[in-house]
């Protein structure tokens, strides 16, 4: 299988600057996770794009099946009570 | 999210999964008429997969390869300057083909067929990498037109229908313009020089302006596979419009420059509102396309060169992990 000759896959995530979350920007082959680090570095930084790099391997992470959409997300859509626009709250009552 | 081997088979009847395909057809064209991303994960159709590993993976290959012209006058820049930009844009095509290669990728197909595919010389590459560098100014004009017209094809395709290309393509785009910039600065200083560095930029520009409106592709009649790709929204505009375009664009840029465009049928027409040009020599099109252009044979041979050459880091790399690995655990 020509797929065993790639190096493992790496998903990289940015912290483009402090106070902000990481965020997932791409994928680089590395044979480790030192590699991954430096060819994110390479890949994704080259411009000041961040302050922080996250590296990790794409088989490690579980993710959610496009086919259970609907059952993942559907329930939350009739709960309109959840958002606060919902409450109709008469002009004269302020700061609420 | 980058993964591999995802849309395992179902495991159902075949008469059950084509009526179930025509279903799931309707919906994915329905996600893609609403302007929705189609995402690695979701369901769709065999042949959207297959055109978008063909476009992706060829437009991967181009910027590895459109590497070598351009390095190729890395050690010989006029100056400090125009080396380490040089360095930087050289770099900047090598990252394009590494996000292009893990959008493909996203599709079912590993990196290492894809590499397989450019080597063997199956798979096809931009047409314009296969014409030489003979002068500095060539440097000058690549940028301004090789890339400026590479902008004009790849802004649209960061609205493609198909997430991690559109992704990709956003991050391209964003660096993309420096190259063209820098290529027209090369171009301005040549042109504002002595009368040698004048003519060096306008042979640049006679020998690189048809293969520049090459890069399009095919004339809109003769394209084979424009309607599909216009329906899924992996292409937004035909070869022809985009054609247009960046003539339309380029014209003004080099009366700038004052140089002339080498193309006697060249002329405004106010009626259309949009420049004339001459037919483009679509034998030479298609010889370079079969492999027969300048230099097909040369990039090859320096590809698999550096393939070759790059083995045992890449056999030491794993060697060393594994070590690594190993100890760790023990």
């Amino acid at each position: 299988m020509s797929e065993n000759r790639d190096w493992p896959l790496y998903e990289i995530f940015i912290r483009a600057r402090g106070g902000l979350d990481h965020k997932h920007v791409g994928s680089v082959h590395a044979a480790d996770a030192r590699m991954a680090m430096e060819h994110a570095r390479d890949l994704y930084t080259r411009r000041q794009e961040g302050v922080s790099v996250w590296v990790v391997r794409s088989v490690d992470i579980v993710a959610s099946d496009p086919a259970d959409s609907d059952a993942l997300f559907e329930p939350a859509r009739d709960k309109v009570y959840r958002h606060p626009t919902f409450y109709d709250i008469p002009k004269e009552v302020e700061t609420l | 999210m980058y993964t591999q081997g995802l849309n395992e088979p179902s495991g159902r009847s075949q008469a059950e999964a084509v009526v179930e395909d025509a279903e799931r057809l309707r919906r994915f064209q329905a996600r893609i008429d609403a302007e929705e991303k189609i995402e690695p994960k979701d369901w769709m159709p065999e042949a959207y997969r297959q055109t978008l590993i063909r476009q992706i993976s060829q437009h991967a290959h181009s910027e590895i390869v459109g590497m070598l012209p351009e390095g190729n006058w890395i050690t010989r820049a006029p100056t400090l300057l125009r080396k380490s930009i040089l360095i930087a844009k050289v770099q900047d095509e090598g990252g394009h083909g590494a996000y292009l290669y893990s959008a493909a990728e996203t599709l079912g197909i590993s990196r290492a067929e894809m590499i397989d595919q450019l080597l063997s010389g199956k798979a096809k590459y931009s047409s314009i990498f296969n014409y030489p560098t003979l002068s500095w100014a060539d440097i000058g004009a690549i940028g301004w037109l090789v890339d400026g017209a590479a902008i004009m094809n790849q802004i649209p395709l960061c609205r493609c229908s198909y997430g991690p290309y559109a992704r990709a393509m956003i991050r391209v785009c964003k660096e993309e313009s420096f190259h063209q910039r820098q290529g027209y600065d090369v171009m301005l200083k040549l042109a504002r020089g002595t009368p040698g560095q004048r003519s060096m930029a306008q042979d640049a520009l006679n020998r690189w302006w048809w293969p520049s409106l090459m890069m399009f592709g095919p004339s809109d009649g003769a394209s084979q596979h424009t309607a599909l790709s216009v329906r899924w929204k992996i292409k937004r505009f035909t070869n022809d419009e985009l054609r247009q375009k960046f003539v339309d664009f380029t014209v003004p840029q080099a009366q700038f420059l004052g140089l002339t465009m080498p193309d006697r049928e060249l002329r405004w027409d106010p009626a259309e509102n949009r420049h004339r040009f001459g037919e483009i020599d679509w034998r030479e099109f298609q010889d370079v396309l079969k492999g027969n252009g300048p230099c097909n044979r040369e990039r090859m041979a320096e590809r698999r060169a550096a393939h070759e050459d790059g083995r045992w880091v890449r056999e030491a790399a794993i060697a060393h992990a594994a070590k690594h690995a190993a100890r760790a655990a023990a």
